[in-house]
């Protein structure tokens, strides 16, 4: 395994009892690399997302992650990634200023670092006025936005993005990915998986997973031109219908 | 040891925001034990009976007068008739039929004895079992009184002390039963809520992808209802003993010591239920049937254990409520020592260590 990339994994397993959630999946992630991780639902992209995480313990395989050990490791991967859940995850009975104050505590940054970024966060998402407000009051692409900026405040080399813009509208979107694009730029390897085959295109490289197998790993370009498919939408769909299990 | 300050500092910000629940957990042990102790009890006072005289003397309106005088029993009804006796049952408000026979003065006179027939309603057996206790005791009083001076050769004569509570107040006994209660409810119940809300809303998950040590996420869960609870310890205390008058017989360190044992118990409780469930809903039906109810049937506080069928007796040993409740009772009303509940104490710390060492360690990996 090489040490430059950010992500990296050989034959990773998860099963739960007699189900194969995650088969065997093989793939590296490079620096600062938006790395798509599609699937339909069930094909075990969650699943497998959790394990590079450590909310999940894999059943066999190897994973190095921010250059540690999966296994070995954990908790200083745990130092080096932002995590953003597919449920909504700040506190809507906290203002924004405790949610961001909270989550920066819980990594560690003290006061002044806390104030400062708080600060940095606040002016780039123009969220000046409603500091003070609690967050249950902010409409939802801000939340996610928000939710974001938070995963990122430690500044982490790698960060996970589970179905990040599910439910917000196409210009929140793209917006959202924007912020996307400017943590890349600055060297975040962004790890993201989506339903939206738009933002399958927003990425550096993608994979297609079914039924708990990597069927599919390359540039969008590079996909579309080995599928003979006019969009990112039509890899996915030959690929998802050789699907045997559905959700 | 900052970012369990920043944790704990957020788990307060939850608590404080949310002014009803708040209300709830400062109001609930406060109206508990004024519904306890002014309106819900089990003793017998001012019930309605009616008197069926059918002598109508001197003796008969004695007696009648004393039982009027005792604060135990309201003459609502003069009966007429033995006719009458059933309906007035029926009526649901008399509780006791006192019958006089006709010529009562006369045969009590001239042949020494004469009987009086006390009815009770007995749906409720206790209250029948009690007012038939307290009419015999006025009769048999009066009775001691007109036979005067007059010496029996034999005379065993019964003498009662009722120990702690010599005024037989039930405020004695459901002070800490109410203790037992509000702690389960406030401890068991709130933070096994507050965790599994987390799991509902997801933050749980970013907060166990962050470097924080589950440990301490679950300590600094615990540490607001522990605070909670000792400030309800203290407004119940404060309340039984100067609304109340039920005194605090033993040391208040000891007993305050002893709550905190119980807190920690109900919360590592708290903490079993989250790690068995992932919904809010759940975790309140959980600690509502399967901690408080147990903890008003079994404790003693309600039924006394020691009339229990043999199987339930056992089952009720598991319940820490039980061991709390005969501490606090120990400590509070009998001013009992540490040696004397050192092993009921034992018995709890050690349930503690295993429920809180169970937990934890479903915690760490319930997100598998």
């Amino acid at each position: 395994m090489k040490e430059d990339f950010a992500i990296s994994v050989r034959e990773l397993t998860k099963r739960f009892n007699d189900f194969t959630a995650v088969n065997a999946i093989t793939f590296d992630v490079k620096q600062g690399e938006i790395f798509g991780f599609l699937g339909a639902n069930g094909a075990g992209k969650t699943t497998a997302m959790r394990m590079l995480c450590g909310l999940s313990f894999p059943t066999s395989g190897q994973a190095m992650v921010a250059g540690y050990d999966l296994y070995q490791d954990a908790e200083k991967i745990k130092k080096s990634i932002g995590y953003m859940s597919q449920k909504f995850s700040l506190y809507e009975d906290l203002t924004i200023r405790e949610n961001i104050r909270f989550y920066g505590g819980i990594y560690g940054l003290n006061d002044h670092e806390i104030k400062s970024k708080t600060e940095t966060l606040v002016h780039q998402l123009h969220l000046e006025e409603q500091v003070n407000k609690l967050v249950k009051s902010l409409p939802l692409g801000w939340k996610q936005k928000l939710s974001f900026s938070v995963a990122m405040i430690h500044q982490p080399k790698i960060v996970f993005l589970d179905e990040p813009t599910g439910g917000v509208d196409p210009i929140t979107r793209r917006e959202f990915w924007t912020l996307i694009y400017q943590a890349a730029s600055k060297g975040t390897t962004v790890f993201v998986t989506t339903h939206y085959m738009d933002e399958a295109e927003y990425c550096d490289r993608v994979s297609i997973m079914v039924d708990g197998r990597i069927d599919a790993l390359d540039t969008p370009l590079e996909l579309k031109r080995k599928f003979n498919a006019p969009s990112m939408e039509e890899v996915f769909v030959q690929l998802a219908r050789k699907a045997k299990r559905g959700d | 040891m900052k970012q369990f300050l920043f944790f704990i500092q957020k788990e307060f910000y939850h608590l404080l925001r949310d002014k009803r629940t708040l209300f709830i957990l400062f109001g609930m042990p406060v109206v508990q034990i004024v519904i306890f102790g002014f309106a819900l009890t089990n003793e017998v006072k001012n019930s309605r009976i009616a008197i069926l005289d059918q002598s109508k003397d001197e003796v008969t309106a004695s007696i009648t007068q004393q039982l009027e005088a005792s604060q135990y029993f309201d003459i609502e009804k003069n009966l007429q008739s033995e006719a009458d006796i059933e309906p007035a049952f029926r009526e649901g408000k008399i509780k006791l039929v006192i019958v006089f026979p006709s010529q009562f003065q006369s045969t009590l006179l001239h042949t020494n004895t004469a009987p009086i027939q006390l009815i009770a309603d007995a749906t409720d057996p206790n209250v029948a079992n009690t007012l038939t206790n307290y009419a015999s005791a006025i009769i048999l009083d009066y009775q001691n009184n007109i036979r005067g001076n007059q010496d029996f050769p034999y005379m065993i004569q019964t003498e009662m002390r009722m120990l702690y509570n010599p005024q037989m107040k039930g405020s004695y006994n459901f002070v800490p039963g109410v203790m037992a209660m509000v702690l389960m409810l406030v401890c068991a119940m709130m933070t096994s809520i507050s965790i599994v809300r987390e799991k509902e809303i997801g933050t749980m998950e970013v907060i166990l992808v962050s470097p924080m040590v589950p440990l301490r996420v679950v300590i600094a869960k615990m540490v607001p209802y522990l605070l909670l609870s000792m400030i309800n310890i203290g407004s119940i205390l404060v309340l039984s003993v100067f609304a109340l008058d039920v005194p605090i017989q033993g040391s208040l360190l000891l007993l305050v010591f002893e709550c905190f044992l119980f807190t920690i118990t109900s919360l590592a409780l708290g903490l079993f239920i989250s790690s068995i469930t992932n919904s809010q809903q759940t975790a309140m039906l959980i600690s509502l049937m399967g901690m408080f109810l147990p903890t008003i049937m079994f404790s003693g506080f309600m039924f006394p254990v020691e009339n229990m069928p043999l199987p339930l007796q056992i089952i009720s040993n598991v319940v820490p409520a039980k061991w709390f409740y005969y501490i606090v009772k120990a400590v509070m009303i009998k001013g009992l020592g540490f040696f004397s509940i050192w092993k009921e104490t034992m018995i709890l710390a050690g349930m503690t260590t295993v429920l809180m060492l169970i937990s934890i360690k479903k915690f760490k990996t319930r997100l598998e």
